[in-house]
């Protein structure tokens, strides 16, 4: 197994003209896990995917992917990559033979039998036009390109915005099964947050061109909590724990915090929180908060 | 043989889901000593979940001394759950319908019951309130 993290960022940043696209992001993502992107739309989840398969280069600080830079050793990187692109772009005039053939043709890794057994699986004749395939046969069709070269590590990029449930259902279950043979690492970009507890274990929340968030889901979900109380500020809590999302009514406050330890303060009512909801804090934390949350909602709940 | 399902509105951790399911399988004697867990591979078709999340499942349960891996065999049941002992079960339902009757006299409908109950089952973790 490759010792080095799948992907590491330190000070990455990318500007188009004068607008910063993603600013400042520093993580690590280790080698095996399945982890998510998460963030609303331009938030800055392409930027990143981009610059980690050598497709565009930085502005400022460096990244790495399985040890390599992307751009300056290509010939290390792209042959243990896979990427699927948002909207999985194929040739819709190819038949599947022939988009087959082009894969094997630009891929020195390409593993004939991979690719033939999953088309073969998903009962789809290799004569067919691609342009003639439902959407999540496409998408197969755009996942099968990127696995017939036994990729070490596979991008995603919204890899089932576009599809219907079944056909969501259908292509993670791929990707899983794949996962589970090889131990291969997957980084998948999501503004659907619903199910992403399902298939990942590591997250990243990305909102304005920032991280918000990085960590393993399980200790993200048990190192927050939701405190509800009467009316009150939220000062001596913030003292100990990072107040992430407060609202307050006339009588009742409800704080969404990370807890550093445990929470001994009898004034609050102190419940678990799924990581919908702390996402969704996170996505309108650190702006004016009304507007980016319900923005952020809007966005997520899609 | 047994077949996993999820609930996803239920907040329970996906791997403690799988956990559960085992162990009311080997406490409703649909699990026996001997028998074979579905291969993670398996689940992961079936669940469209991530391989980790079995593994943590099959790990704890193994922890629990319930089951144990065979290394390219899969995983298979190594001892029984006690089923709980049907006169304990009376004598504490007994209990609970006099604690019920006087929860009620005291104005507490079924569901002020519930979250009492909830509450105060829940294991002193960081959740309590000290």
């Amino acid at each position: 197994m490759n010792e080095h993290p799948a992907l590491q960022a330190a000070g990455l940043g990318k500007r188009y003209g004068s607008k910063w696209a993603l600013e400042d992001c520093t993580l690590e993502i280790p080698a095996g896990s399945v982890t998510a992107l998460v963030g609303p739309n331009g938030a800055g989840k392409t930027t990143l995917l981009q610059l980690a398969v050598g497709l565009s280069e930085p502005t400022t600080g460096t990244v790495r992917v399985l040890g390599h830079s992307p751009r300056d050793e290509a010939v290390s990187v792209l042959p243990k990559i896979g990427f699927v692109a948002q909207e999985h772009p194929l040739y819709r005039g190819f038949s599947i033979k022939e988009t087959l053939k082009l894969g094997q043709k630009l891929n020195p890794s390409w593993d004939d039998r991979v690719a033939l057994d999953r088309i073969e699986r998903l009962g789809l004749p290799l004569r067919q036009k691609v342009g003639t395939l439902s959407g999540g046969q496409q998408a197969q069709v755009a996942l099968t390109l990127a696995l017939a070269k036994r990729p070490q590590l596979l991008f995603l990029d919204e890899p089932v915005a576009s599809l219907d449930p079944l056909a969501r259902r259908e292509f993670m279950q791929s990707v899983m099964e794949v996962v589970s043979d090889t131990g291969m690492t997957v980084v998948l970009s999501s503004h659907i947050v619903a199910d992403l507890e399902r298939v990942c274990d590591h997250l990243v929340i990305l909102a304005r061109a920032h991280t918000q968030l990085v960590g393993p889901i399980d200790e993200i979900v048990a190192g927050h909590r939701l405190l509800v109380g009467p009316r009150a500020d939220s000062a001596a809590i913030a003292r100990m724990h990072d107040v992430i999302r407060e609202s307050h009514t006339e009588r009742q406050t409800t704080l969404l915090v990370r807890a550093n330890g445990h929470v001994y303060d009898s004034s609050w009512q102190v419940l678990e929180v799924d990581l919908e909801e702390i996402v969704l804090a996170y996505l309108g934390y650190g702006s004016d908060r009304g507007a980016a949350h319900a923005a952020a909602r809007e966005a997520v709940a899609r | 043989m047994i077949e996993f399902h999820l609930d996803s509105r239920s907040g329970v951790p996906t791997y403690l889901q799988l956990v559960q399911q085992v162990k009311q399988s080997l406490r409703l004697g649909i699990l026996q000593p001997g028998d074979q867990l579905p291969t993670v591979k398996e689940v992961v078709g079936s669940l469209a979940i991530n391989p980790n999340t079995v593994l943590k499942a099959y790990r704890e349960l193994d922890l629990d001394g319930l089951v144990e891996g065979r290394r390219g065999q899969g995983t298979f049941v190594s001892s029984d759950l006690p089923p709980v002992p049907p006169d304990d079960v009376k004598a504490l339902r007994t209990s609970l319908q006099r604690w019920i009757e006087r929860a009620r006299a005291a104005g507490l409908d079924e569901d002020n019951m519930s979250a009492l109950f909830a509450d105060t089952v829940r294991p002193p973790a960081v959740s309590r309130v000290a």
